[in-house]
């Protein structure tokens, strides 16, 4: 049961596919390296849905045993007050406590539970989604159903190192857009050699950056498909990375693609964080990335 | 079917995105529908999903099964492949909607603007058939095309924070309804009872690309009636096959 909501919690699984021709987001963690570790941890399968947290930790009663665990950003938890470490699997028992402190790092945690989280599922995936799933965040006094656990039979405890870097990244890796070509030399320039920084308007849908970009000449296109790591530039010269709730389609030119790692990474960052965008050129390249990053 | 010369660019590493030329046009709109139905028939073994828009087609491929560049070989092939012969049945759907003063925020004010009376503006909205380009934006937006030159008018300058669920809106030379309650910058002039997504049922939208919408102006009483009946969940969309 959730004592204390926090900022913003919600159920995300690795999204619900299949629907954008209906206009359905894709949703899903927005930090899926994280939320495929903390399954993996618990020896889950890594579809299973978790629990993301965002800055500020919600308080969990347990009503129920279970193995939980956290990966992500570090929100300095504890069970009954007592600390805890992140990606470290622990026995929870009934009435047992889970709270966060103060944010140490990164931006989103995420709970696994053993088995995972049986909440609705809508349209094939778990993923909170405002108008497809009842509710888009957790609220004070709702109970999450978790998987039952039985407690003689296993106490997994998977060593997986995890990678420092994710959350320390200053490139995120993109690919061309569909309308690169619509940018002139200086603009290239100036998209890889300056460093951005990220603004206020930042969440599940979107980041939006603080850097003023010179526009373009067509600054508008014909409305056509957009995916989560879609890099747009707007008319006033702003840039807006897409992230996992985005619509499935819009108007502004597509200048750059982040790949999926890179996602997970900006997932990781806030207001004021700064980066550059690293240009990969090859697809066959990004095509073998991806497939590792399954592996 | 081969008949536009189309561009093939990666979206991400897991989409291949087909362009058409830069028009929104009802042929264009034909040859996406054929092409994507003739993909779904010949390619559906690592085929996720495809995506229309007006003048493009978004094709996700199962990453573990082939590569980008196998995919784009195959649709180059399947669209210069003569055509089979498919059936696809269309429907035109007709839409109630209420156009009265209470739901049309901004009718009086566009009349004005425009110099016509609200009677004629009910009229141009209400006689075309609209073609069904794509859903996007929202889950049930229908992207419409072919509202009325003498509609076309500028969004607001200012959006409203709360468009209601089923305002029927134009803005420049579009016409939509809201499927919910969201943001909305169109200019509203009525408001249809029905329910353009439905989470718990297959397939959500009533209407896909390619099928066409006809608006009903329906009164304030048939409207409530309507309205009643969509949600006790018995209320059955008036529809026609055509073509």
């Amino acid at each position: 049961m959730i004592l204390a909501e926090g900022m913003h919690s919600s159920v995300q699984d690795l999204g619900r596919k299949g629907y954008r021709s209906f206009g359905v987001p894709i949703s899903g963690a927005m930090d899926k390296y994280s939320a495929i570790l903390a399954n993996k941890l618990l020896n889950n399968d890594e579809k299973l849905p978790v629990l993301e947290m965002t800055m500020i930790g919600p308080k969990i009663l347990f009503e129920d045993h279970s193995l939980i665990v956290l990966t992500g950003a570090d929100m300095s938890p504890e069970i009954n007050g007592a600390p805890i470490k992140m990606n470290h699997v622990y026995e929870v028992k009934t009435s047992d406590v889970l709270s966060f402190g103060s944010l140490v790092s990164g931006v989103r945690a995420y709970l696994g539970v053993k088995g995972g989280f049986l909440t609705e599922n809508k349209l094939k995936s778990y993923s909170y989604y405002e108008g497809i799933t009842s509710q888009e965040r957790i609220h004070k006094g709702d109970r999450l159903r978790i998987a039952t656990y039985d407690i003689n039979l296993e106490m997994t405890s998977s060593k997986i190192k995890v990678k420092t870097a994710h959350f320390e990244a200053r490139k995120l890796e993109v690919t061309k857009g569909p309308e690169f070509n619509r940018l002139t030399k200086k603009h290239r320039e100036l998209l890889f050699s300056k460093r951005f920084k990220i603004g206020g308007m930042n969440n599940r849908m979107g980041y939006q950056l603080k850097n003023k970009f010179p526009s373009i000449k067509d600054t508008e296109i014909i409305t056509s498909t957009t995916i989560p790591g879609t890099v747009q530039l707007t008319p006033s010269g702003t840039l807006i990375i897409l992230m996992r709730d985005c619509p499935t389609t819009g108007g502004y030119p597509r200048i750059l693609q982040l790949t999926d790692i890179a996602i997970n990474q900006l997932a990781q960052k806030k207001e004021n964080d700064v980066f550059k965008f690293d240009l990969e050129s090859s697809f066959d390249f990004l095509s073998r990335l991806v497939s590792r990053f399954k592996d | 079917m081969n008949l536009y010369k189309l561009t093939y660019k990666p979206l991400g590493s897991i989409a291949v995105l087909i362009q058409w030329p830069k028009k929104i046009e009802k042929d264009i709109l034909k040859n996406i529908i054929l092409f994507r139905h003739k993909i779904q028939v010949d390619m559906g073994e690592y085929v996720l999903e495809t995506v229309p828009t007006y003048n493009s087609l978004t094709v996700f491929f199962d990453t573990a099964r082939i590569k980008y560049s196998g995919v784009v070989a195959d649709l180059k092939e399947i669209y210069a492949s003569k055509d089979q012969k498919l059936l696809i049945a269309n429907k035109v759907w007709k839409i109630p909607v209420c156009y009265d003063d209470e739901f049309a925020l901004d009718l009086t004010v566009m009349a004005k603007a425009k110099k016509l009376k609200k009677e004629k503006i009910i009229a141009l909205h209400s006689e075309p058939l609209y073609d069904v380009y794509f859903i996007g934006f929202l889950p049930g937006f229908l992207y419409l095309g072919g509202l009325a030159e003498q509609l076309e008018y500028p969004r607001r300058d200012k959006p409203r924070m709360k468009v209601r669920k089923g305002d029927v809106a134009l803005a420049g030379n579009q016409t939509g309804i809201y499927p919910k309650e969201s943001p909305g910058g169109w200019n509203i002039i009525g408001n249809s009872p029905l329910s353009f997504f439905n989470v718990d049922i297959f397939p959500p939208c009533f209407a896909v690309a390619g099928d066409k919408v006809k608006f009903i102006p329906v009164d304030k009483v048939r409207y409530t009636a309507i309205k009643k009946e969509v949600e006790a969940g018995v209320y059955e969309i008036e529809s026609e096959i055509y073509g």
